[in-house]
């Protein structure tokens, strides 16, 4: 299983937000809506403290909505996830989790975390079974590393998801654990657009 | 009531019979992920297990791959001018590099600041409780905490998980009554006041160089130039250390951001002609 997020600011003002199924279980999805139309959280590792990690944020986000009257912003949600981790430090939640949405200001936001509980915000992060392999490839194409001379042509909507689709058909070919389906959540102020795409099914 | 139990007054009855006070930790097996705002700290162990054992078994030869983050050089040392602070911003998973730019400075106060070096989120999770411990005092007391006082707040919260695992390696830094104050805290509850020092695992390189350089009556440049190349040559030696310097001079006033220079680019300065 793997996810990546990216986020970006600039005229397009949108967020992107991809993960793939996972090869035991067809079609399941990892990314889950927050209850918000601004927010959405992907994890990946052991998907029986996925799945609980999940509902116990969707249970504190509903909390929140009932006694705030207002939906959390990403940045609450990140350093709610991060006390939520932290207390199991002694016996963590097997989840790297990351957490993609629009800030306060409405320019894309990505929180990414460790098992225990640290984060902190970047503008793009791949997690999961071949995040090391694609770490460097989104290092390259929206990080502009590694290369001298180089125009840092802001990133359209367009452009960010072909590249987001060509780094999950990478991973495909490569990782043992990705494959059968990618599902990508664009995030934008007019909200969450989702679209589902075939991966190598083997 | 809420506001009774986040001031953390209590009724007569209920405190004759506490020694420990409110800071009592309990250790279950499954937390309540309710109750936020209590000031009973809840965390959950593996039944059964000694919990620093557990952890230290899920490591690649045991087949589980929890890795995290680690590794850093940070430093600080007074001087007449007050107080700096220089980290580096590499955040390590096993072998892999998590992240290249992390914060390690926490800004607690606009008079205190702590670093962050050992498990990532060990420090942010305990520094970031240590900054609500000072706010809390601040409203409480109605004057800043002292940095003797919030060092030592850190410093009892380590002591409470003594044996269990933690790691954190923090400098507490901070102007108060007694003037520039910086103090070093770690995992096994020791606390000390000094004029200098250095955490982490690129430390003994960042020692090195700021030892031979250091000088009390360095002016403000020459202060900033040595923390640069303190952490900037122990990056270059150490290889869980790297990314960018982020520099804070601790004033009278109140600290400032100083700089954030790419590591790489200062050490080509430095060693111009060695490349």
């Amino acid at each position: 299983e793997m996810l990546s997020a990216q986020g970006f600011g600039g005229p397009g003002k949108m967020k992107e937000y991809h993960y793939a199924g996972a090869v035991e279980n067809r079609f399941s999805p990892y990314a889950f809506n927050g209850g918000t139309d601004t927010t959405v959280i992907g994890c990946s590792g052991f998907h029986g403290d996925c799945l609980t990690l999940t509902k116990i944020i969707d249970a504190r986000l509903k909390m929140y909505k009932h006694s705030n009257n207002k939906t959390m912003t990403s940045g609450a949600i990140a350093a709610m996830l991060s006390t939520i981790l932290y207390s199991r430090r002694f016996f963590p939640y097997y989840v790297y989790n990351i957490i993609g949405g629009l800030d306060e200001e409405g320019k894309g936001a990505v929180y990414s975390f460790d098992p225990v509980g640290s984060y902190q915000r970047d503008t793009y992060k791949a997690g999961g079974s071949a995040s090391a392999m694609l770490q460097p490839l989104l290092d390259n194409q929206i990080g502009f590393k590694n290369m001298e001379g180089v125009q840092h042509l802001p990133l359209t909507q367009e452009k960010a998801v072909q590249l987001v689709k060509d780094v999950f058909i990478s991973a495909a070919e490569r990782d043992v654990y990705t494959g059968d389906a990618l599902r990508v959540c664009v995030i934008t102020k007019d909200g969450i657009n989702e679209q589902t795409i075939p991966l190598r099914k083997d | 009531m809420a506001l009774v139990e986040v001031s953390g007054l209590k009724p007569f009855s209920e405190t004759s019979g506490q020694i420990f006070g409110t800071r009592q930790t309990h250790l279950v097996d499954r937390t309540n992920h309710y109750s936020f705002g209590s000031s009973v700290r809840e965390f959950a162990v593996p039944v059964g297990e000694e919990p620093s054992g557990f952890l230290t078994s899920c490591n690649k030869e045991g087949g589980v791959n929890i890795e995290m983050n680690h590794g850093t050089t940070t430093l600080a040392f007074k001087f007449r001018h007050g107080v700096i602070v220089a980290v580096d911003s590499r955040a390590s998973a096993g072998r892999y590099l998590a992240s290249n730019d992390v914060n390690k400075v926490i800004e607690i106060n606009p008079y205190l600041l702590g670093t962050m070096s050992g498990s990532a989120a060990d420090c942010q999770y305990w520094e970031r409780l240590l900054a609500k411990e000072c706010r809390l005092y601040r409203l409480r007391n109605n004057h800043r905490i002292s940095v003797a006082a919030a060092s030592k707040l850190l410093c009892n919260m380590m002591l409470g998980y003594k044996g269990m695992g933690l790691s954190v390696g923090s400098m507490i830094c901070g102007w108060d009554k007694e003037g520039p104050g910086l103090y070093y805290v770690d995992e096994n509850g020791n606390r000390l006041s000094g004029r200098m020092f250095s955490t982490g695992c690129g430390n003994s390189y960042a020692y090195g160089v700021v030892d031979s350089g250091y000088r009390e009556d360095m002016t403000v440049e020459e202060a900033y130039e040595l923390g640069r190349r303190g952490i900037a040559h122990a990056t270059h030696r150490d290889a869980y250390s790297g990314g960018v310097v982020n520099m804070y001079h601790m004033k009278e006033d109140g600290w400032i951001k100083v700089c954030k220079e790419d590591v790489s680019e200062l050490i080509h300065r430095y060693r111009e002609g060695m490349f």
